[in-house]
């Protein structure tokens, strides 16, 4: 076990690096999310159909293939994703700005996939308010968008806020596939690294990385079981 | 009562839900200042009626024409037309998260833009006016069901809408509360405000209404003045529903 300490820097870089990109992944899933929900109870039918392909596609192919399309995919489109090079942003989250596209490629692989995720999750809320709410909105002549600002949106975050932090639980669950796509130095390429490379003993090592992902995901499990419970209260 | 132009036109109107026609050829006019009460059997597509008048249900074919104008369709047009009709709902639809209060001026601020000080006077005369102005800050759950209904009658009247519509406002009540929110409806009638009303509560179409309009299966099957239709309902079904509703 001598590993954990002997490597604490390791872990530490390796988890850093993950805390990063779930940050980063979950803010751009959250906000592409919240559009592709927009679209998908849309009363325009093309918009809706723009929607709902988009659920089709990315909530039914493996992240993997994502992943691959997002590695190999955009190179072959000549992109390095560098409109993620954001300035400012890349002072805090360094690899952002980065030569190397990896870390962007497979934020934008993270993002694609969970935004179809989160996009069902605000919808289950939205469609957990009563119908009246929207009709008796739209029988005083507002508009489809004020009606989502002023009447839906307020009573629906409430339903949506458990299973979207479900999602974002996955999300960083399934964040650990970045290593296998060029992403050096997160936690779970970290294991990669200590075992292939080191010499160390694979079970120690991750034992290591499993704390690691707690750390991030037992308090947000917390933090949504409290939150479930104020509601029961509140009901 | 009735002068010019009707205000409401209903020409040919037919609805299906899926196999299930539920308006047939539905032709109707109301006057400006109207009463007209819609009665009929569950099922016979009366709701259904009055909710394709502000196209909260779209129908298959057959126009509506609202104050000349043919209904518009989804946008901009709809929702300026929706705003002059005022929508009263047998389950009350009060924005559960806003108060008494920002029920009522909810739609005057944000789709005609009046000063919120404006609204709010407004919507306390309205308040007042229904009975309930010292509920005004409260949360809509935490009001009677009669007191409800009535804020949400000041809600839709607060749009100074040139008709109302009632989809059993009553319904949900409980016995005792259908008289208040009746009390509000009839003083509406008497000041001149255009009216449809679905309902059960025959004495209130006996009393407020200028016609009665009874609907079967989809059909509208009599249009009469209230006194002539509960004393000599000319149809069979009219008669059937009539001594099964006044029996008891």
């Amino acid at each position: 076990m001598s590993v954990l300490i002997d490597k604490f820097d390791v872990f530490a870089g390796g988890f850093w690096l993950t805390l990063q990109i779930c940050v980063l992944a979950a803010i751009g899933a959250l906000i592409l999310g919240a559009i592709v929900a927009v679209l998908r109870i849309s009363p325009v039918p093309p918009l809706r159909a723009v929607g709902t392909a988009y659920v089709n596609i990315f909530r039914n192919m493996p992240l993997t293939v994502v992943m691959f399309f997002a590695a190999f995919g955009l190179p072959a489109l000549g992109s390095n994703a560098d409109f993620l090079r954001i300035p400012g942003l890349d002072a805090i989250f360094n690899r952002l700005g980065t030569d190397l596209p990896y870390f962007r490629f497979a934020l934008i692989a993270l993002v694609l996939y969970t935004a179809a995720f989160v996009c069902e999750a605000l919808r289950s809320g939205v469609n957990a308010v009563p119908p009246g709410q929207a009709e008796a909105a739209r029988s005083l002549g507002l508009t489809f968008g004020q009606n989502l600002r002023y009447v839906v949106l307020p009573q629906s975050w409430k339903a949506s806020i458990v299973p979207l932090g479900s999602v974002i639980i996955a999300m960083i669950k399934n964040s650990a596939l970045v290593g296998f796509f060029g992403v050096v130095g997160d936690l779970s390429q970290t294991a990669d690294q200590l075992t292939s490379a080191e010499g160390y003993a694979f079970v120690p090592v991750a034992i290591g990385i499993s704390i690691g992902y707690l750390i991030m995901t037992v308090p947000l499990g917390a933090l949504l079981d409290r939150i479930e419970k104020r509601q029961a209260v509140a009901r | 009562m009735t002068t010019g132009e009707p205000l409401i036109v209903l020409d040919s109107v037919n609805k299906w839900f899926g196999p299930l026609h539920v308006l047939d050829d539905v032709s109707l006019s109301v006057g400006r200042g109207e009463v007209v009460v819609v009665i009929g059997p569950s099922g016979s597509g009366k709701s259904t009626l009055c909710r394709t008048i502000n196209r909260l249900e779209p129908i298959n074919s057959g126009t509506i024409t609202f104050d000349g104008q043919p209904l518009p369709a989804e946008g901009k047009a709809l929702a300026k037309l929706r705003s002059e009709v005022g929508m009263v709902f047998q389950s009350f639809n009060l924005f559960a998260h806003k108060t008494i209060l920002e029920n009522v001026t909810l739609g005057p601020v944000k789709v005609r833009k009046e000063k919120p000080a404006v609204a709010r006077e407004r919507a306390m005369a309205l308040l007042d006016r229904v009975g309930i102005a010292n509920q005004a800050d409260k949360f809509p759950a935490q009001l009677s069901g009669g007191q409800q209904q009535r804020a949400a009658i000041a809600r839709a009247l607060a749009m100074q809408p040139k008709a109302m519509l009632f989809d059993e406002p009553t319904s949900a009540l409980d016995p005792e509360m259908v008289g208040e929110v009746l009390d509000v409806m009839t003083s509406l009638a008497s000041d001149g405000m255009t009216m449809v009303v679905v309902t059960h509560e025959m004495g209130f179409a006996r009393h407020a209404a200028n016609r009665v309009i009874f609907m079967a299966d989809g059909q509208l099957v009599e249009d009469a003045p209230p006194a002539e239709f509960f004393a000599n309902p000319r149809s069979e079904r009219a008669k059937d529903f009539l001594s099964k509703i006044l029996t008891h």
